[in-house]
């Protein structure tokens, strides 16, 4: 059931979203073409987790329709859902690493659960993930060895084990050092290309993700407010664009939280 | 008058929570049962949690019930040889090791050491994301985590009460015989001929199943709905300790009401 190569790998076309009454998502249309990396941005809050996890049939959607590789997730049931997940990888903001497993069996693990290739292909295909990252030489560790970025080395050669038709990122970058922080970037393009895959990744990163990605989305209060090529969104106007690539404190995007006078909550509190 | 409205606002929360909690149980448990096969096929998995739960319980299981047979063998010579029976001794620490102690002692120790560790393990791994993580590799968290920790517990409680009674009776024997000097042919002889398989030991063992189930449920329950903070698994660790504890006493009380047959 595989739609052809120039419908968009995942298509969301009015998705709404609510947490009971608290609404997160107020009406999103957004595509992610296959082969390219597409960055969702935003504050913190705003709702672009709720995205992926909408993308990747963790929660669904209240309104809307989410596609994915021709198949409408409101509809699916768990088995049809879970056959889809084996060829999508998400990467979770710390790695969400297998803590009782080595980094080799935490490579290994989606191979031993769905496939029954033997003991020795998995080895060679496991140093290989790995060795694409970096880490060959610490398929012996455990997570609690490894540092930060390490850990989420570990996870996107975890994330990309079953070579996945889609990767999903979220905050690859929370937590790095510069260093760590540009590997990752890189590794993210690198792995996008080399496996054909298409990948979204969610981030306020803005400087790093710019230089790698394809398009951009700008999510605010539950809404696309922006979009385009990372050029559009360098030269752009548009005054949130222009807050937050510019990291300015107050904008549209007010620095205060909604509150009275400051003058009337100090004199109120003397009265 | 609004203090009233107030305590039985509370009260009727409280009740509804507590029916919706016990629903949610209920549908949990079904759940895990439905997925159980898949664990059970890679029966490693199951292996591994009974080593965790059942094999590294074995030092406080074996030293408690060495200490419980010690003391029942004391008090149980002194208040029978104010009646010149002294060699019932074995027949009083067995029945009570087999019948009570033995599944109840044994379910609570299992509780505070293997609960306690499977509630914090899956409580962490919801924290850190790893239940998560495995639902978006496909791989059901229920069928791959709780499962074979809820079986590796239902496996090993028996197993574990039956060793605590062994071991109580070897403590009652080491105190009655080798220490007081009761006879060692009358202590083993009138055990043997009082002790009934069918009313004492198997009820005992059905006891101590049950208590396996009860205990690994609240555990693995406790963990899988933990809210993912620290405070949040320091509270479900509690729970587990806690809510086994008054279930196993519980059900203790009820197993016990209809299995008593009032004679012998």
């Amino acid at each position: 059931m595989t739609s052809s190569p120039q419908t968009p790998l995942v298509d969301l076309s009015g998705v709404r979203f609510a947490y009971g009454e608290r609404e997160i998502l107020r009406g999103i249309d957004l595509q992610v073409p296959r082969g390219k990396v597409v960055a969702i941005m935003g504050g913190s809050g705003c709702g672009k987790t709720t995205l992926l996890r909408l993308i990747g049939g963790q929660l669904k959607a209240t309104r809307g329709s989410v596609v994915v590789d021709g198949q409408e997730l409101g509809a699916l049931g768990r088995v049809p859902l879970y056959a889809l997940r084996r060829r999508m990888g998400m990467l979770f903001q710390f790695g969400a690493l297998f803590t009782d497993m080595s980094v080799f069996d935490n490579v290994a693990f989606p191979m031993r659960e769905h496939t029954d290739l033997d003991e020795a292909l998995i080895r060679d295909l496991v140093l290989m993930k790995l060795d694409a990252v970096g880490l060959r030489g610490a398929h012996g560790l455990m997570p609690s060895e490894l540092s930060g970025g390490m850990a989420r080395r570990v996870a996107l050669a975890r994330t990309v084990a079953l070579d996945p038709m889609l990767i999903m990122y979220d905050e690859p970058f929370a937590g790095l050092d510069p260093i760590s922080l540009g590997i990752i970037g890189q590794l993210i393009r690198r792995l996008n290309d080399a496996l054909g895959a298409s990948s979204i990744m969610v981030t306020h990163d803005v400087s790093e993700s710019l230089e790698i990605v394809d398009y951009v989305y700008f999510v605010s209060e539950g809404r696309i407010v922006a979009q385009g090529t990372p050029d559009e969104i360098r030269a752009s106007t548009d005054p949130f664009v222009h807050q937050f690539v510019h990291a300015e404190a107050d904008g549209p995007v007010p620095f205060h939280y909604p509150a009275q006078p400051i003058m009337d909550d100090l004199l109120g509190a003397a009265r | 008058m609004s203090a009233v409205a107030n305590l039985l606002r509370r009260l009727g929360g409280g009740v509804v929570d507590g029916i919706w909690r016990l629903g949610f149980v209920a549908r949990f448990l079904g759940l895990l049962l439905l997925l159980s096969g898949q664990s059970f096929r890679r029966i490693h998995l199951t292996i591994r949690e009974i080593y965790f739960s059942g094999v590294l319980s074995l030092l406080i299981i074996l030293v408690s019930g060495l200490f419980v047979g010690l003391v029942l063998g004391l008090q149980g010579y002194e208040t029978l040889q104010r009646y010149g029976s002294s060699e019932a001794l074995g027949v009083l620490v067995a029945l009570s090791l087999t019948r009570e102690l033995g599944p109840v002692v044994a379910a609570l120790l299992f509780a505070s050491r293997a609960g306690s560790a499977v509630t914090a393990e899956i409580g962490l791994m919801k924290t850190t994301e790893q239940l998560k993580a495995m639902d978006m590799m496909a791989v059901n968290p229920i069928a791959r985590v709780v499962a074979p920790r809820f079986w590796g517990g239902v496996i090993s409680m028996p197993l574990l009460a039956a060793l605590f009674s062994a071991m109580g009776i070897f403590g009652g024997w080491l105190i009655g015989v080798a220490f007081i000097g009761v006879d060692d042919g009358a202590f083993w002889s009138q055990m043997q001929s009082a002790v009934d398989f069918r009313f004492d030991i198997m009820n005992g063992v059905i006891k101590s199943v049950v208590f396996g189930i009860a205990v690994s449920l609240i555990a693995v329950f406790e963990g899988f709905d933990c809210t993912p903070t620290a405070e949040g698994v320091s509270r479900a660790i509690t729970r587990t300790v806690v809510s086994s504890a008054l279930a196993i006493l519980a059900l203790d009380f009820v197993l016990t009401s209809f299995m008593f047959r009032g004679q012998s």
